[in-house]
């Protein structure tokens, strides 16, 4: 075939957003190319979720099932969508920027010869696709310019998952039997757990006062724990102030933290990498505090204070313990 | 063991970015370089895996002149030796031909285990690492938080996303890529950076490698990104930007 071939992923029998989201952007590239969309499902037992990805994708879902991939491995994924990439030959393959696919979809891409346009935002005629650089303080625009199929991989929120045509046919199912072998498989993956039980539910918090490298040192914190204190919010960080120890994993927002969404956000210090902003950027109110002008930060503040941190917090917790007498 | 760790100069991360006049990439005279930050993290576990087992630490490091600089600090810290691929053009490979140039630099040290960041500040394409490992035929884990020797291999726990982890077993020789946060990072001492001045940093030029370098993706240019909002704004001083903002929190917000 030639086409567009998505992968939708899925963890515990659960098909997440963002696959949803890589489908949305397969479509949108089969109709700038004029090609047809192809979904692919990995797995054990994938025929009821294959099920649920035919009621929404018009074309053909092929269940790549095996045994061997009912729990995940580089090795298996990699091997097993290297033969299908090879039976069905597509243009293109659109991925979910996830972390299972960015430990695979790179050896995948390379035993082809390609290379994984990993992370994009956008896509357009050409097609090109856009992707962040420098921690989102500049975007790049790339071009596949190899003969073969052409690897994308999509950000998480970047794409918006159409609504499910219920009067379409649904999609045709086809079984796909990689060929695998037990001793190919070279590492022994075991159950995911969580480090402990979570104690600060960020989730729920109407208001979060959260803070970033900018604070440059452990000693300071209390400097922002004070305008939380004053505000009645949450303190939450950044990753590195986390990676620091400054403050406990648990308060940490952003991809591989916690996902929230409060009234208020008010980020102290922090620049704005896109890890940090995939965590918070559906919050109500983003107010952000930093020295930077063009950090990313402001891309999606509502209102921003230019100016050092440490003048002006101080001044913010005074001002609003005024406020509240 | 011995462990090879692949690490990158980035530009520092407060640096101001200018677009050059080509539209292609930055203006990169006057730009200050760093290692990149995972690098660091991934060099620091090396360093700790030695400490505990013995051994060596290799950095290899591919780039310009100026990538001495951070190999140096590198030594400076604790790795024994250094292999620098010389190459000026690297902004025109894609992650295929580095790891092409990485993997083939490697590859005669028959390292134990090859340690790497999980992805580039600059780039953050996330993926040498990972071709590393597929071009040279060995297992591979990523964004791996510690690292544990085992009779037959490693046990490493990996960090998956919202909170979870997972712990998985490989055997060695394997490549892993090393998330920020696993350890506390070292600073050089002294002594170090006096020690870094003697150790071995062997240049290799890209082209000894000989190694297939025809891109097969471009970055074709880079534009400044758009705001997603109009962000207001409160100018002043920090009092009078406190006063504005309590006041938007208050009336706008209602938060207060």
């Amino acid at each position: 075939m030639s086409g567009v071939l998505v992968i939708v992923e899925q963890h515990a029998g659960r098909i997440a957003r963002i696959s949803w989201e890589a489908v949305a952007a397969a479509q949108k590239l089969a109709a700038l190319q004029g090609l047809p969309v192809r979904a692919a499902i990995v797995g054990a037992q994938t025929e009821s979720l294959a099920a649920e990805v035919a009621a929404q994708l018009p074309g053909k879902v092929v269940r790549v099932d095996h045994p061997l991939l009912a729990q995940y491995t580089a090795d298996g994924f990699t091997l097993a969508l290297e033969q299908l990439i090879r039976a069905e030959r597509p243009d293109y393959v659109v991925l979910p920027h996830t972390y299972q696919v960015r430990d695979y979809a790179p050896a995948l891409a390379a035993r082809l010869g390609q290379v994984l346009i990993s992370d994009v935002v956008d896509l357009g005629e050409g097609p090109v696709f856009t992707r962040q650089l420098l921690q989102g303080r500049l975007n790049g625009v790339y071009r596949h310019t190899g003969t073969g199929p052409c690897f994308v991989s999509v950000q998480a929120g970047a794409f918006r998952p159409s609504d499910p045509d219920s009067t379409a046919t649904p999609a045709e199912i086809a079984i796909f039997t990689p060929t695998l072998d037990p001793a190919q498989i070279r590492t022994i993956p075991c159950e995911p757990f969580r480090a402990s039980s979570q104690s600060v539910d960020l989730g729920s918090a109407q208001l979060i006062v959260s803070v970033g490298r900018g604070i440059k040192d452990a000693d300071n914190i209390p400097l922002v724990q004070e305008l939380a204190t004053a505000l009645g919010a949450e303190l939450a960080a950044s990753r590195p102030i986390c990676d620091s120890g400054w403050l406990p994993m648990e308060r940490q927002v952003g991809s591989s933290g916690q996902t929230v969404s409060p009234k208020l956000y008010l980020a102290v210090g922090i620049s704005g990498a896109i890890q940090h902003l995939v965590g918070m950027k559906g919050s109500q109110c983003i107010v952000a505090i930093n020295k930077d002008p063009d950090a990313p930060i402001f891309e999606v503040a509502d209102y921003g204070i230019v100016g050092d941190l440490f003048e002006v917090v101080p001044a913010l917790t005074a001002a609003v313990r005024a406020a509240k007498v | 063991m011995k462990i090879v760790v692949a690490i990158k100069q980035v530009p520092e991360r407060d640096a101001q970015i200018c677009i050059d006049a080509a539209g292609k990439w930055i203006v990169e005279s006057g730009l200050q370089y760093a290692l990149n930050e995972s690098d660091a993290y991934a060099l620091e576990e090396a360093l700790q895996l030695k400490e505990r087992h013995g051994g060596e630490v290799i950095v290899v490091s591919a780039g310009p002149e100026r990538v001495g600089s951070t190999i140096r600090e590198a030594l400076a810290k604790g790795a024994d030796r250094a292999i620098h691929i010389d190459c000026d053009d690297l902004g025109s490979s894609d992650p295929l031909g580095v790891a092409r140039l990485l993997a083939a630099a490697v590859k005669p040290e028959s390292p134990d285990l090859l340690l790497t960041g999980l992805q580039s500040e600059d780039l953050g394409l996330g993926q040498t690492g990972v071709i590393v490992a597929e071009l040279l035929g060995l297992p591979h884990a990523t964004l791996i938080l510690h690292v544990e020797k085992t009779e037959t291999g490693l046990k490493v726990k990996r960090e998956l996303e919202e909170g979870w982890f997972q712990t998985v077993e490989l055997p060695t020789p394997a490549v892993l890529t090393i998330q920020s946060g696993g350890n506390k990072l070292r600073y050089a001492t002294l002594m170090g950076i006096k020690r870094a001045k003697t150790k071995e940093v062997r240049r290799v030029a890209a082209a000894e490698l000989a190694v297939e370098a025809a891109p097969v993706v471009l970055l074709e240019r880079v534009t400044l990104p758009q705001k997603q909002k109009s962000t207001q704004i409160l100018p002043g001083t920090a009092k009078e930007a406190a006063a504005a903002l309590v006041e938007k929190l208050k009336f706008e917000v209602r938060v207060l």
